[in-house]
């Protein structure tokens, strides 16, 4: 599976690794629903902290599409709120 | 995927496939995406460019401002050795002033700089992902059935627009960051030019807008006890009325009694 964290490049996760990356991936999710901002930054920053640690680099040669992209790690609290309710960060 | 990480991958992928839409034959889309590609990297140099400016600009306002730090320093002193405690105290108040934008101006020019460093990184990126892309377009062009062209082009465009849409949105976040600074650093510079004493002797008297400011702004306790280190050093009453700054000395009536 193949992460990417947009501004910092893609990462390829194992099988496995897919199971405890949708946890954490709720988890940040979840904090945005119950709109609090402290508990997003921590989950957003173990999901980012489990790609880098457990992911490999994707080389600059290789052009494949990410399976997912998280969103950049200097994220604010409203803009990933906007990513589900509003355009989120990609501009039309 | 609901989570986060799925709403900016549906987005992307939504917008490249408009993308690709719009080119009827293969070869068309493979064409127009190298284009859009060259014209990001285009934009990419000239956002690398934009941020050195930022970052020089900011440089040299990191200068005046030491300058100036400075030349209040010098006209406090003077201030005090000609016996005119408050003209003195006003010019370490702004030295004050002078000396927190400089902490702020440094910690934005290593915030550029760090910009900078990474826009040149998805810059290296971009280059290899387009070179790339040019070589297996070559590839596709030769060597495939229309039908399966049509799906290693739709594969690689996808591959190289999500490169395309990143660097898009790293380059856009750096630019948005230097904007908030660039109008900072204007602001700075409105203070800066109000900042040095042109004429020293305007000041004794009345008190304007910037100076009730620069009051409420600096630590009046870091004032204090940096006009007493000052009086210390230049020792009570024994230090000669001396010339106030150079801007200063036309019609100074201190000076026509120092000399």
């Amino acid at each position: 599976m193949i992460v990417r964290i947009a501004t910092e490049g893609q990462y390829e996760l194992t099988e496995s690794d897919g199971e405890a990356f949708n946890r954490l991936d709720n988890h940040a999710v979840g904090a945005c629903e119950a709109d609090n901002e402290e508990q997003f930054h921590a989950a957003f920053n173990e999901l980012l902290d489990f790609v880098r640690a457990n992911g490999q680099p994707v080389p600059d040669e290789r052009l494949e599409p990410s399976d997912v992209i998280l969103p950049p790690p200097d994220v604010s609290f409203e803009e990933a709120k906007a990513e589900f309710t509003g355009e989120g960060l990609i501009p039309g | 995927m609901p989570g986060l990480s799925g709403r900016m991958s549906t987005v992307i992928k939504a917008k490249i496939s408009k993308l690709l839409d719009r080119a009827e034959d293969p070869s068309e889309t493979l064409e127009y995406s190298y284009q859009k590609q060259i014209e990001l990297l285009q934009n990419v140099k000239k956002g690398i460019a934009d941020v050195v400016t930022s970052k020089k600009r900011l440089q040299l306002q990191e200068q005046k401002l030491q300058d100036q730090v400075l030349k209040l320093d010098t006209q406090a002193r003077q201030a005090l050795a000609a016996g005119n405690e408050e003209l003195a105290r006003t010019a370490l108040e702004r030295k004050n002033v002078a000396q927190t934008e400089l902490q702020s101006l440094d910690s934005q020019i290593s915030q550029l700089e760090q910009q900078q460093e990474q826009m040149t990184a998805s810059e290296q990126k971009m280059k290899a992902k387009i070179e790339q892309f040019r070589s297996r377009k070559e590839v596709i062009k030769a060597q495939y059935s229309a039908a399966e062209a049509q799906v290693r082009i739709s594969e690689a465009a996808t591959g190289v627009g999500e490169e395309m849409a990143d660097v898009g949105l790293a380059m856009q976040r750096a630019l948005d960051k230097t904007e908030n600074m660039k109008a900072r650093a204007d602001a700075v510079q409105e203070l800066e030019a109000a900042g040095t004493f042109e004429d020293l002797t305007q000041l004794g008297t009345g008190e304007d807008d910037i100076d009730r400011q620069l009051r409420q702004l600096s630590s009046s306790s870091e004032v204090d006890s940096e006009l007493a280190k000052m009086k210390a050093e230049l020792g009570t009453g024994s230090g000669p009325a001396g010339e106030l700054g150079a801007g200063g000395a036309d019609g100074s009536p201190n000076q026509s009694q120092a000399s």
